[in-house]
């Protein structure tokens, strides 16, 4: 059992920095989600496996009668599940907001290659975004 | 229960919940901040004062018997960055007055702000590897805010960069806690301490100790995982700027310090030999790519990349010494890297830019100024007597006495260097005649939002220069308390429940 965890989460490490790796953002994405993933199952694989049943004290006993699985590993997840999800919503807006600036989600093209300096010129976004329409209509305004 | 230790992570957690309700309000919200801030430095204080009597304080969280439940912990280490934390959140609070605009504020800067203090206070005193990755967390998730607050959209590139490559030193850092759970069945620090000794296979904890490495260095912006670093903090506000060169990656550098001294020191072969190389090679790394910049922000910011190769090298070199001469740079550098970055908003305001290029002469104009930046400059570049040159005096101490001359070397010719780049600065935006194109003086003074902050860490760094001897005697007690991590496992496994 353990063995075959173990296959899978290497695969969905493989699988996860391959998608990291490859210079597209929104593979970066999709690869976190996956690596996210395998690093839960990790943590479960290494509270062990063997132990099937809930670690509930049963009615009339006063402590857990063995053998129950362990909790901790799946508190853990369950924090690590909370945290990454919203890591991955934050990058995807990040990423949007990026694409409608740059035009392009590519690391290795121009727009992410350059270093901006404050006292350049912000060129024209490829697309406006909804906030910067209003801004634009705000400052009109005044 | 020992309610001292949590007051600094909850001073700032309840500022941030109230500054919520008052962000549309300027005024109201800044007060809000400033007086949390203060309340923040005045928990920060009681915490040294408590952990100067008891050496090491300890508080069960929810009160489960040790060593099963999460655990707040200040020894003398811990209980000096959270006073640190609090001195820069103070300056910052009260530096923004002027600098954040109503745009920024209105969408959540001193929650944000607040909320950042908090996790790092809450990873300074954790004493669970686990909680340690949370606080992480909650630090990176209100970095990542400011990071996009109030922003131009050409300014989103620098944050990817800091965004993902942050990402994936969470990875490591989560992927490690796995591993380490799985060999030794616990995540308290100093539990760890002595089942990390008896596990039996090593190489696979020697693994996780380099994952988590591997993880911190991406934090601490050591060589060759830097570029996040430089790529992002010129782009932000100068608050936050300063802020963010202040703390974070001193974060990481705290966290390695905790790590490769309480748990992870069976293997300093392979563990504290590679921290050696790579500390080296930041130090070298980041003073040369500061060479080639021209705007002072950038400058600035290849400049904590290589300043941490010196703390990192204290940790790599584990004698007495060395630990107490990195904290020592710690503590200095968190103070003049700050400052700095809100001296370079002060340039700005009356130069109207940050680039070298284009501004000239502020030292006929601006008499203030120019000693205002020479203070912070020159500490950072090492000037007798201030507080620089005695914390690099320590570490190139150190280094000597175990007889590694080629690092001495380095870390002196690094200093140099470092001078360089200050006199770079100085030259180009203070003696160097005005351009043509630069605004003539306006006449109107700075605000005092902005100068007294300034001021008060210039006066910070020059009395640490003046009386460095109480500073280098709490270091060293410091480092023993690292190195001999009796006093605080006894303090926590023992003292529980």
């Amino acid at each position: 059992m353990e063995t075959a965890f173990a296959c899978l989460v290497g695969l969905l490490f493989a699988a996860a920095l391959y998608l990291m790796l490859s210079g597209v953002l929104v593979k970066f994405v999709f690869g976190l989600a996956l690596i996210g993933n395998g690093i839960n199952l990790l943590i479960l694989t290494a509270g062990r496996l063997q132990n099937n049943n809930p670690p509930l004290i049963q009615a009339g006993e006063t402590t857990l009668v063995e053998p129950v699985a362990n909790a901790l590993p799946q508190a853990l997840i369950l924090t690590a599940i909370v945290i990454g999800f919203a890591m991955v919503t934050f990058l995807l807006i990040l990423l949007y907001r990026a694409y409608a600036y740059a035009g392009t989600l590519d690391a290795d093209e121009g727009p992410f290659l350059e270093e901006w300096r404050e006292d350049d010129a912000c060129p024209e976004p490829f697309v406006r975004t909804q906030q910067e329409i209003n801004r634009i209509e705000r400052d009109r305004q005044r | 229960m020992n309610i001292v230790l949590i007051l600094p992570i909850l001073v700032p957690l309840v500022t941030a919940i109230l500054s919520v309700f008052f962000r549309t309000r300027d005024r109201l919200a800044h007060g809000l901040a400033l007086g949390g801030a203060i309340l923040h430095l005045g928990a920060a204080l009681l915490l040294l004062v408590t952990v100067l009597e008891t050496k090491v304080t300890v508080l069960w969280v929810g009160g489960w018997p040790a060593p099963f439940g999460i655990c707040l912990v200040a020894d003398y280490l811990s209980s000096v960055m959270v006073l640190i934390t609090a001195v820069i959140h103070l300056a910052v609070t009260a530096y923004s007055r002027s600098d954040i605009d109503h745009e920024m504020i209105s969408t959540g800067f001193h929650p944000l702000l607040n909320m950042l203090t908090a996790a790092i206070c809450g990873a300074f005193l954790t004493g669970d590897l686990f909680n340690l990755y949370v606080w992480f967390e909650v630090m990176l998730m209100a970095s990542f805010g400011l990071l996009v607050m109030g922003h131009r959209p050409c300014q989103l590139t620098g944050a990817v960069k800091y965004v993902t490559v942050n990402l994936i030193s969470t990875l490591f850092f989560i992927t490690a806690i796995g591993l380490i759970y799985g060999l030794t069945g616990t995540l308290n620090m100093a539990d760890l301490h002595a089942k990390a000794a008896a596990v039996e296979n090593s190489a696979l904890l020697t693994a996780a100790a380099m994952l988590l490495l591997s993880g911190f260095a991406i934090k601490a912006a050591l060589f060759p995982l830097f570029f996040w670093l430089p790529a992002s903090y010129h782009t932000l506000p100068v608050s936050v700027s300063a802020y963010f060169a202040g703390m974070l990656s001193k974060v990481g550098i705290y966290a390695l310090l905790r790590m490769f001294t309480l748990v992870f020191i069976g293997r300093t072969d392979i563990t504290h030999a590679t921290l050696m190389v790579v500390a080296a090679l930041t130090m070298l790394f980041g003073v040369i790519g500061a060479a080639s910049q021209v705007e002072i922000r950038r400058i600035l910011s290849f400049h904590i990349i290589s300043q941490v190769g010196y703390m990192a090298l204290g940790i790599a070199l584990l004698t007495p010494l060395a630990v107490a001469g990195a904290i020592v740079y710690l503590v200095h550098h968190i103070i003049v890297k700050a400052n700095l970055f809100l001296v370079s908003g002060l340039v700005r305001q009356v130069g109207g830019t940050m680039h070298l290029k284009r501004i000239g002469g502020l030292y006929r104009d601006y008499g203030l100024l120019a000693i205002l930046f020479f203070i912070p400059a020159f500490a950072l570049a090492g000037f007798p007597p201030l507080s620089g040159f005695w914390a690099k005096l320590l570490i190139i101490k150190a280094a000597l006495e175990i007889e590694q001359y080629g690092l001495a070397i380095l870390a002196a010719v690094v200093g140099l260097l470092t001078v360089l780049s200050m006199v770079k600065i100085w030259t180009e935006a203070f003696w160097k005649p005005a351009p043509a194109e630069q605004p003539p003086p306006s006449g109107q003074p700075l605000s005092w939002w902005l100068l007294a902050p300034v001021m008060l860490l210039a006066l910070t760094t020059v009395l640490m220069g003046l009386f460095i001897e109480p500073v280098i005697q709490f270091a060293m007690v410091a480092a023993e308390q690292l190195l001999n991590p009796h006093a605080y496992i006894d303090a926590v496994l023992g003292g529980g429940r």
